[in-house]
């Protein structure tokens, strides 16, 4: 008897049937959002708390690890977010498979060139290349 | 039904413009005076301004309409009554949310 003859709905959502995967998507959406709930009202406070927003001052704060750390996560966190976030959107909209894939694969294509453009920069104000 | 419109709206938005600003906005950080100031010349430019108030806007609506579905998918809130408020109580503060932010930016005038 195969697994997924007997398994649950649940089972099934949670990668227990045949397929293996699914409900991974779902679920890694929702513990990025959460972690960029966090990280979200870090962002706004620290814009709020900062003294200016020019940039030397900008330079300082993400020079130091209390900065970066936290921008570098919420790049990385956002990045992966909205990737999965577009996808439920390019998944619900496009309605030939092709289409689908070729929306899909570039939407990956830009989250991944966007996020490591945008961790290059952070790199070179944290490592101390500007200043 | 308008609280899921504009979650996806909203996250669209913060994808396609918030993601690419923040990517500039750090990238003319780390470029020199010149890549900064042509990046606030551009934030502080009317409609610039207008942009970034919209994005502040769809970051405090996704925000709000995101905690108001991670507690529906406890199963919680589906009432009637209390969707429908919890709802248009997403939609009132980010609105007062976004007014409070922009206020402070700009009475700081920084």
């Amino acid at each position: 008897m195969s697994l997924g003859d007997s398994s649950t709905p649940i089972g099934k959502v949670r990668g227990l049937g045949s397929a293996h995967h699914g409900g991974e998507h779902w679920l890694t959406e929702r513990v990025t959002s959460i972690a960029l709930l966090l990280l979200g009202i870090w962002l706004i406070a620290s814009l709020l708390l900062l003294p200016k927003l020019d940039q030397r001052t900008l330079i300082e704060w993400l020079h130091a690890p209390s900065g970066a750390i936290p921008m570098s996560l919420f790049v990385i966190v956002g990045f992966r977010h909205a990737l999965d976030g577009i996808k439920v959107v390019i998944d619900d909209y496009v309605d030939n498979e092709g289409g689908r894939f070729a929306w899909n694969a570039a939407m990956l294509f830009l989250a991944v060139a966007g996020g490591a453009i945008a961790l290059f920069a952070l790199g070179r104000i944290a490592f101390g290349a500007v200043s | 039904m308008a609280a899921s419109i504009l979650h996806r709206a909203s996250g669209v938005a913060l994808t396609i413009g918030g993601l690419a600003i923040l990517t500039w906005w750090l990238w003319a950080i780390a470029n020199g005076p010149e890549a900064y100031a042509t990046f606030t010349g551009a934030a502080t430019h009317p409609l610039g301004t207008v942009v970034l108030v919209g994005l502040t806007w769809s970051f405090f609506q996704h925000l709000l309409t995101g905690i108001r579905h991670l507690i529906m998918d406890t199963g919680a809130i589906f009432e009637l009554q209390i969707n429908k408020t919890s709802a248009v109580l997403t939609f009132i503060a980010a609105v007062v949310l976004t007014a409070l932010v922009w206020a402070y930016f700009l009475g700081v005038a920084k």
